[in-house]
């Protein structure tokens, strides 16, 4: 950004002091750029989704539309932005306070540690900002040479799609020519024998047999993907019949999307160990007498919880003070889960002293789910007053469904599992043996919403050409969603007892 | 390459998707003018030069969750069966902070603005509507001032600073007195430069728009709405025609009398209707402060068509005749129905003008009616 500030003196002097602290505390971190930026910039970049340059789009434009609106209006500040990058860049708000700088900065520090030492950033390009850019030259150009509606239609398309991936994606390392097999896999072998025993080795009727197998592999292996495929992106990309430029588009979308990936599964990890930092870092010699009030004030609004929301911050840093905590005291392992005596577990400490050294394994090795599911115990949900909501269609409003800690585990565990979107994998790509596309959304509990459902599957079919189909529950039942380009169908699967393919479709 | 193209291309950085954004919207906003047209919610909203037009958020669709299939989790007092306050945020970004914008929320409305150069402008394709000849009167000139001169007197608070530098380096480095190694710059009085004003003639198309609305009984709240935005879109595209746009209102029952705006609105009579009073109150406006040479005239006039009588109708149709309809660009009349029925001045109207082309009646049955009425009003472009 050619705009973009360098820090002035005081700031620098500060960065250097709050740098050393960090590493002092322990902190393993990707050096940061600091840049000073004013709101509208700031804005601008946080549309941009923290870099300066991206391919243009004009959902950037409406969220600088809504990000400028509601700064106008005062309802809402950026303060800070960082980027996954190494070096990290992170931008500072010009009119920040002297206090808020410094506390975003340790802040920063905190984020900078987590994205170079959380394995689920290990797959993560750090030199983003050189491919953003590149993408950003490439979209721009097939603008130039096809026109700007056409090529913004198919990343529409492209983005429609773009949540449709495989969180382990980066981790898979698939076979690099798919379905390569022995030259004679496809002739039926002979056991070797005398020739007048032939007739008794190899009967013709097992022959035959052994031939109509064979047939039988070779067109389930030409009209399925060997599995169910998760990551419907690259199977699009593999298998759509798209033009050049069309794949290069789909595959930026899908870099970016899997680049933002582990940032939506850590949010409630990276937030808190940000948090949880900034709040000790600040705390520890940063702060002057009179800055201290200031302080508390920002970082309890970074805090607060809304009445009936849940804050990723707050959650966050609880969550690692919790885990300190017990690992200081030795609340952990077998003796203690064993332990029924409340008066003794209530006074358990062994002095384990372990607690630091826990939570920098923690920030390491898990992600939010892992992270409630391994850490979220029944006392820290009743001392933070944890509940799960549902809508109640009779009362047309959100009602607290239970306080128990089981179910409510079960809630924020479900909300989390695959970065919170539905799994909907490819199962089927030469459905009716039509080269028609089925999807199946494996049902947890929620239904998709329908009207998404039907634009979706309209941009689905626009990269595939040929129909596309989704199975998944509507009001309770079985249904296939199918769009052929022209019209939407939607079958009932239940009525058919066989729930794949069998039953003829009925035109609704 | 579109010439929309080269404009994209021509803008770098969010201003370009930032643009790109508001023309999806703006063509949103376009191809359902219709609806817009007949919402009338845009008075409230009108500020200035811009009306904020609520359109609903656009959306990239995908595979995901109803929002109401999935419930959430909380933090805070309550027992089971207590309402949860306000939806379900999932980012506490309230305080501000987070390394990445929030992500896309529900079926939120957004809240455009558009000026109203703009929105005639859609009005004008749309209904395919004709620019408006301005009628003579080119001669007749203002004067516009504009601060784009200098000058080397005036008061401080116009002081231009950097010319007055720039006079006061140029008269240094002229005498020698400039030192590149100090280079201090000291005007003095003569080196001063203030802003100033340029006069620039313009010649001059004004309309004065003069509404009259029947208040009688039978005209309900509903009637009035619709006269109100149809008369919103009447400004909207007179005031993109004309430089100068005068509006008049009109009320009359059994007797007429000139009301300002918000009155226009809101008054509500219970007496019967003697349409020609107003057309004489008109005609005596006319006179006295728009010379018909140099003002286009338009005159809209709505009511629910029940005139007291029939002599009273001949009399309206007599001044139509003989003056209001020589000295107007356009007369129109447009009947707002209600649900006492239709009344006959629209028969009236019909046949006795039938060749009339200044003259233009309208039916409005509903709102879904003020779209093609401001179509039929203008469509001859005068």
């Amino acid at each position: 950004m050619s705009t973009a500030r360098s820090l002035p003196q005081e700031l620098i002097e500060w960065r250097d002091i709050i740098r050393k602290r960090a590493v002092e505390v322990g902190l393993d971190f990707f050096e940061v750029t600091f840049e000073m930026v004013d709101y509208i910039e700031m804005n601008e970049l946080a549309a941009l989704g923290g870099f300066p340059t991206r391919y243009p789009h004009w959902r950037f434009g409406m969220e600088f539309d809504k990000l400028s609106k509601s700064y106008a209006y005062g309802l809402s500040k950026i303060y800070e932005m960082v980027i996954n990058t190494d070096p990290c860049y992170a931008y500072l708000l010009t009119s920040n306070a002297l206090m808020d700088q410094k506390l975003v900065m340790a802040h920063v520090y905190g984020h900078s540690d987590f994205f170079k030492n959380n394995v689920y950033f290990a797959h993560t390009d750090r030199r983003m900002l050189d491919r953003m850019a590149n993408h950003a030259v490439k979209v721009r150009r097939y603008q130039e040479q096809y026109g700007v509606d056409v090529v913004e239609e198919f990343v529409d398309c492209c983005l429609s799609l773009d949540n449709l991936l495989d969180p382990h994606a980066a981790a898979i390392k698939r076979d690099s020519v798919p379905g390569k097999k022995p030259a004679d896999a496809d002739t039926v072998k002979k056991i070797p024998t005398k020739s007048y025993l032939d007739k008794y080795i190899n009967p013709v009727e097992y022959l035959d047999e052994q031939k109509r197998k064979i047939e039988a592999n070779r067109v389930q292996e030409a009209s399925f993907p060997a599995r169910p495929q998760r990551d419907v992106l690259n199977f699009l990309l593999q298998n759509a019949p798209l033009e050049n430029w069309q794949r290069e588009c789909l595959q930026i979308v899908r870099d970016e999307a899997l680049y933002y990936l582990p940032q939506g599964q850590t949010k409630i990890m990276n937030e808190g160990w940000a948090s949880y930092w900034h709040a000790k870092i600040m705390t520890g010699g940063i702060l002057n007498d009179s800055e201290i009030i200031d302080f508390a004030d920002v970082h309890s609004g970074t805090m607060a919880v809304q009445p009936g929301g849940l804050n990723p911050y707050k959650l966050g840093i609880e969550l690692f003070r919790d885990i300190e905590d017990r690992w200081n005291r030795g609340r952990f392992g077998r003796e203690w889960e064993e332990c029924n005596d409340i008066t003794k577990k209530e006074s358990w400490d062994t002095k384990a002293g372990k607690g630091l050294e826990k939570i920098f394994e923690v920030r390491k090795l898990y992600s939010d789910l892992t992270f409630i599911d391994e850490f979220l115990t029944e006392d820290f949900c009743r001392r933070n007053k944890m509940f799960s909501f549902g809508f109640n269609k009779r009362s047309q409003r959100y009602e607290i469904e239970s306080l128990e800690f089981n179910k409510v585990k079960q809630q924020l565990l479900s909300q989390l599992t695959n970065f919170g979107q539905p799994v909907i994998e490819v199962v089927n790509a030469n459905y009716k043996n039509r080269g028609e596309l089925l999807l199946i959304h494996r049902f947890d509990g929620a239904e998709l919403r329908e009207d998404y459902a039907q634009k979706t599957l309209t941009n689905l079919q626009k990269l595939w050409h040929r129909p596309v189909s989704i199975e998944t529950l509507v009001e309770g039942k079985t249904m296939r969603l199918s769009y052929d380009g022209t019209n939407f169908h939607e079958d009932d699967l239940q009525e058919s007892l066989s729930p794949d393919s069998a039953a003829g479709p009925k035109q609704k | 390459m579109g010439e929309d193209d080269k404009r994209l291309f021509s803008m770098s950085g969010i201003k370009r998707n930032h643009s790109r954004f508001l023309d999806i919207v703006k063509g949103k906003i376009r191809s359902n003018l219709k609806d817009f047209v007949s919402q009338g919610e845009m008075h409230g909203r009108q500020g200035g030069e811009t009306v904020s037009i609520p359109v609903p958020q656009i959306d990239l669709p995908r595979f995901t969750y109803g929002t109401r299939q999935r419930g959430g989790t909380g933090q805070g007092e309550g027992k089971p069966g207590d309402p949860v306050s306000g939806e379900e945020s999932e980012d506490g970004d309230q305080a501000g902070q987070g390394e990445k914008a929030g992500s896309e929320s529900g079926d939120h409305e957004i809240e455009v603005e558009v000026s109203l150069e703009e929105l005639a402008e859609m009005l004008g394709q749309e209904l395919e509507l004709p620019r408006i000849e301005p009628k003579g009167s080119k001669d007749i000139t203002s004067r516009a001032h504009k601060y784009t001169d200098i000058r080397p007197v005036g008061p401080q608070s116009l002081r231009h600073f950097k010319r007055t530098y720039r006079e006061a380096l140029k008269r240094q480095v002229a005498s020698g007195i400039y030192n590149p190694k100090n280079p201090v710059i000291i005007p003095i009085k003569s080196d001063m430069r203030f802003r100033s004003w340029a006069e620039s003639p313009r010649p001059q198309t004004n309309a004065v728009i003069i509404y009259m609305m029947d208040v009688s009984g039978s005209m309900g709240d509903e009637q009035k709405a619709i006269v109100r935005t149809t008369a919103f879109w009447i400004d909207t595209w007179l005031k993109h025609q004309y430089k100068g746009v005068n509006r008049r209102f009109i009320i009359h029952d059994a007797a007429a009398k000139e009301v300002d705006e918000d009155t226009f609105f809101k008054t509500r009579e219970n007496g019967g209707t003697l349409i020609s009073t107003a057309y004489k109150l008109a005609l005596d406006i006319l006179d006295k402060d728009y010379p018909v040479d140099d003002w286009n005239v338009y005159l809209f006039h709505f009511s629910d068509g029940d005139n007291w009588s029939n002599e009273d109708t001949k009399l309206c149709i007599d001044l139509m005749r003989e003056r209001m309809l020589p000295m107007s660009n356009q007369f129109a009349y447009g009947q707002v129905e209600s649900r006492y029925g239709s009344g006959q001045f629209f028969k009236d109207l019909a046949e006795n003008f039938q060749e009339e082309e200044k003259l233009v009646t309208t039916r409005i049955s509903g709102r879904d009616d003020i779209y093609s009425a401001i179509g039929r009003f203008f469509k001859a472009g005068r």
